[in-house]
């Protein structure tokens, strides 16, 4: 009976350790796929949208707009690779430029700059695996 | 040891002060080449320097109107030189640009005229649209369009380099400079428009330069 009790109490513990290991193994994964994201951010995406994510006036949208980020979490893969064009509304204003597209980035380079955008400018989607960046641009290839 | 050691701390005090008060009287150095020239005053020869300076010039602005010299002849000005389609520095230019802007926002002796150097696709209209998108108004921020000849031509007088490339995203090359010019069309100085510093530091000598002018 005794040994019974101890080894239920292990078990309980073990499992315990198990799921706060995992995670922690993911929040590791998003704090590092975020730290490599501000470096891409810095590199492809900041010259436009600027060091807070606040766009230039109305030629460049800011990426404050969390309702915007959350609806359209499943196309940002595929506009920050094909480019986007035409009319979007954010934070209720209409803008109606061009962003280039950005071909030559690999998707994970891709998948580090949604988990900083994601998690940064008021943003919180929390991770975003590379496995969904694939399915994404499989989705929106053309 | 310990009086040498009073002298020193004296001096070095008095040295800060002195780098201090010295930001109130100073003065802008026009920038460019120079040239000797002589002139009759009061039947005598002297010889004076004749500083580099801005030639005429004539471009269309956002509204479609002639401007040139004269439009900018009792403000200092700020000129830059992009083109609306530029994906790399111009929209990081444009943000400090707009910084500058808004804190001299009505200030009638401060002007800002940017060059298109996209001669082709940015016509008037297109610098009136990207303006008001921009947020900009009025007469303050001038826009210029011009033909290659002209644009092209008065970049090297402002001594910024721009030109067509193909190798390069947008197709155009063009340096970022911040050219900060005094109501003589003398070059007070030249800072990197992608740099929030320098871009302080502009401000910064806009109102030493301000200054000047103060009667």
């Amino acid at each position: 009976m005794r040994n019974k009790l101890l080894y239920g109490f292990f078990g309980i513990i073990t499992v315990c350790i198990l799921i706060v290991s995992c995670q922690s193994s993911e929040e590791i994964q998003q704090a590092r796929y975020y730290v490599n994201g501000k470096m891409a951010y810095e590199t492809h995406c900041q010259n436009c949208h600027g060091a807070k994510g606040e766009g230039l006036g109305l030629l460049i949208p800011p990426l404050t707009d969390t309702t915007f980020i959350s609806n359209n979490l499943n196309s940002i893969a595929g506009m920050i690779k094909y480019g986007v064009s035409g009319e979007m509304t954010i934070n209720g204003k209409v803008y109606n430029g061009e962003m280039p597209a950005e071909t030559h980035l690999t998707p994970v380079e891709i998948t580090y700059i949604i988990n900083y955008i994601g998690n940064s400018f008021g943003n919180k989607i929390g991770l975003y695996t590379q496995d969904q960046v694939q399915r994404d641009l499989s989705s929106s290839d053309n | 040891m310990n009086k040498s050691f009073l002298l020193a701390a004296a001096l070095l005090i008095l040295t800060l002060c002195a780098c201090n008060s010295s930001d109130q009287n100073n003065k802008l150095p026009i920038l460019g080449s120079r040239e000797p020239i002589t002139k009759e005053v009061d039947g005598k020869t002297v010889v004076d320097t004749l500083y580099k300076s801005i030639p005429a010039f004539e471009f269309l602005n956002q509204d479609s109107l002639p401007i040139t010299g004269k439009t900018f002849d009792n403000s200092i000005y700020v000129a830059d030189f992009f083109f609306t389609s530029c994906p790399s520095i111009c929209p990081v230019m444009h943000r400090n640009m707009l910084k500058v802007y808004n804190k001299y926002k009505g200030n009638d002796e401060v002007m800002f005229l940017s060059h298109s150097i996209d001669t082709k696709y940015d016509t008037p209209s297109v610098l009136k649209k990207y303006a008001e998108k921009l947020g900009v108004d009025g007469k303050q921020w001038q826009f210029a369009s011009g033909t290659k000849e002209t644009i092209y031509g008065i970049s090297p007088e402002y001594m910024v380099f721009a030109e067509e490339n193909d190798q390069v995203a947008g197709g155009y090359e063009h340096q970022g400079w911040f050219i900060l010019v005094d109501k003589d069309k003398h070059i007070r100085g030249a800072y990197n428009g992608t740099d929030e510093k320098e871009v302080d530091k502009l401000m910064k000598d806009m109102d030493i330069l301000l200054r000047e002018y103060e009667k």
